[in-house]
């Protein structure tokens, strides 16, 4: 096989791959009564394919995520709250603002180590959360920002409360965000990405800009969190302090990670993990779920992702490590 | 003002005994902890239990807060941190906060949600003035012995490092590993040795800090930021970064609080980022990166 097909060869669509999407899109026609769940699944996979963006092909660790969905949350709520209720049009200036963001705090990721990028990240969380505290007569303050009112979708679609509409919507834009990045993460770009999170000094040595590339990755991811924000803020009809704090920075990761970084489906599948999980633990514990996350986050690192979900590997010795 | 210049300082000194550890941790291992704030916690728990169900004193339950925690953190070196010591740093983050989740759960479970009240002895209630009018200099005694113990500490982890063979032997560790390990140093031993310590300094630390930084589950979470930020900004080459800016990071803080309630963590924020675009690697380092 030739490098260029070998390059081509993962860009290609597999069967399992439109059968996948096929059961996601059956998903909210078949359990309609699940729809809230399935429209909040929806979300955190759009939030996390927008992690897996800089973590799983640009290599930038990021706790502070949650920052452009926070931006993504009050910009589309606010902006149907005062100017127009069209949900389409709030979702594109949400995400426009999150890029915007992303594309300002850009500078600050590419320099220093891991430790400076996760305490930076999480600072410009931190300071978003302590300014959307501050600012309370904007935003609504602990109390959250109320009256959110948001118009029919498409003009004919109302947002009702069994949360049908949200949820087709949500996997619609999932869907939509899912094919872009699709053909991003496989174009010179999306490469070039992989090799620069491989090895940067290499990628500078073949006259690459690596801060270009990083700035336009970032910015992007941000738009995507944005939009996941944006959703969350419409189908709820609400936006509170709580899409600013740090544990939806950590969810998202974690989702992440139980799915995988580096591949597309990893942000999906661990969405769909994740949400799950927490159903049915808090269902279990409604008080002490985070424990048994805590507990498989650590197995999960100790044990290696490759050995846990293989059983069989479980009792050999040595192996790859 | 000059009373809270004061508390600042003692908040800063707690800062750093709380940290400290975190620094030698990330420094020498390389390993990104973020579970720190979790023994801290369990130095503060042990000092409770210790004080309401065995009645003992508070100065007799410090080193057994110490004690507790080191053994603690010396078990779980052995048994679940060493394999994770070669991995990227972010499996690190993340089997960290797992760890992190755990404890906080596995404490509200065992002890409650709410709150715990440490019954500070007499002696440390009083209340010391000097000056009069805006130089007005009032010391809690509290504080006050937080801000000597402190001072002591770090005087003498300072002599040790400098000072001793152990001190040299740590040192040597830091800066290259693999080179100590070849000329014979058992490197092993020093790390455990190291994490014991340092998290033995947390519960100590969080016993210390009862009064000030509360003891409650969610503790490990709300300060894991402000350890963070002490190792970030402080660098992890040397002790006397993370004790200048865990003195920083205090006094902005109480002071932050004070003048301006509604901006005073925000205030805190926009330094540390300044600070790191600045340095990245530190305000104290010798060399920039490896």
């Amino acid at each position: 096989m030739s490098a260029a097909a070998r390059l081509l060869a993962p860009s290609r669509w597999r069967v399992w791959e439109y059968a996948l999407w096929a059961a996601i899109w059956a998903t909210p026609l078949l359990f309609g009564q699940h729809a809230a769940l399935i429209n909040e699944i929806a979300i955190l996979a759009l939030f996390a394919l927008s992690l897996d963006l800089i973590l799983g092909y640009a290599g930038i660790v990021s706790l502070g995520h949650a920052a452009f969905f926070g931006v993504g949350a009050y910009g589309a709520a606010l902006f149907a709250k005062h100017v127009m209720p069209d949900p389409l049009v709030g979702l594109a200036v949400g995400t426009a603002l999150a890029a915007l963001l992303g594309l300002l705090t850009s500078p600050m990721i590419v320099r220093g180590t891991d430790l400076t990028r996760l305490m930076v990240t999480m600072g410009v969380a931190l300071v978003l959360l302590e300014l959307a505290n501050k600012f309370d007569s904007i935003t609504g303050g602990t109390d959250g920002l109320q009256g959110v009112v948001m118009g029919p979708l498409l003009g004919q679609f109302e947002f009702d409360l069994g949360a049908r509409v949200a949820s087709f919507y949500s996997v619609a834009v999932l869907f939509v965000a899912f094919l872009l990045l699709r053909r991003i993460v496989h174009s010179p770009l999306g490469i070039s990405l992989q090799a620069l999170r491989d090895n940067r000094l290499r990628v500078m040595a073949l006259g690459m800009s690596v801060q270009g590339r990083l700035a336009a990755v970032y910015t992007l991811a941000a738009a995507w969190a944005g939009a996941a924000g944006a959703l969350l803020a419409q189908t709820t009809g609400f936006a509170s302090l709580d899409v600013l704090e740090f544990h939806r920075s950590a969810d998202v990761m974690l989702a992440l990670i139980i799915g995988g970084a580096g591949w597309l489906w990893g942000g999906l599948i661990g969405a769909i993990a994740f949400k799950l999980m927490h159903d049915i633990l808090s269902a279990f514990t409604p008080q002490y779920w985070t424990f048994w996350i805590g507990l498989f986050l650590v197995l999960l690192m100790l044990v290696g992702r490759e050995r846990l979900f293989r059983p069989a590997t479980w009792f050999k010795r040595g192996g790859s490590p | 003002m000059l009373t809270l210049l004061f508390d600042g300082i003692a908040y800063g000194m707690l800062l750093f005994v709380l940290a400290l550890g975190l620094a030698v941790t990330m420094g020498l291992m390389n390993f990104i902890n973020l579970a720190h704030g979790a023994f801290a916690m369990a130095g503060g728990y042990i000092l409770v239990l210790m004080m309401q169900k065995a009645g003992w004193p508070f100065l007799a339950c410090l080193p057994v807060a110490f004690a507790g925690t080191a053994l603690l953190g010396a078990v779980l070196e052995r048994t679940i941190y060493r394999p994770m010591y070669g991995k990227p740093h972010l499996d690190q983050v993340l089997f960290s906060i797992g760890l992190t989740f755990m404890a906080v759960a596995a404490v509200d479970y065992a002890m409650g949600s709410s709150q715990q009240n440490v019954q500070l002895p007499e002696w440390l209630r009083q209340r010391f003035e000097f000056g009069s009018g805006p130089w007005m200099l009032g010391m809690g005694a509290y504080r006050l012995f937080i801000v000597v113990s402190c001072v002591a500490l770090a005087l003498g982890l300072q002599a040790i490092l400098s000072r001793t063979r152990f001190g040299s032997r740590l040192r040597a560790a830091v800066d290259d590993p693999r080179v100590a390990a070849g000329l014979g140093l058992p490197v092993d031993r020093i790390f455990l040795l190291t994490f014991a310590v340092g998290s033995g300094l947390a519960g100590l630390g969080g016993a210390l800090g009862a009064d000030i930084l509360g003891v409650e589950p969610t503790f490990p979470l709300k300060f894991m930021v402000y350890f963070l930020i002490v190792c970030a900004v402080g660098g992890t080459s040397s002790i006397t970064g993370p004790l200048v800016a865990a003195l920083v990071l205090g006094i902005a803080d109480v002071m932050g609080k004070y003048y301006a309630p509604k901006l005073g963590a925000f205030i805190v924020y926009v330094l540390m980022i300044a600070i790191l675009l600045w340095r990245p690697q530190g305000l104290f380092t010798r060399e920039a990166g490896k």
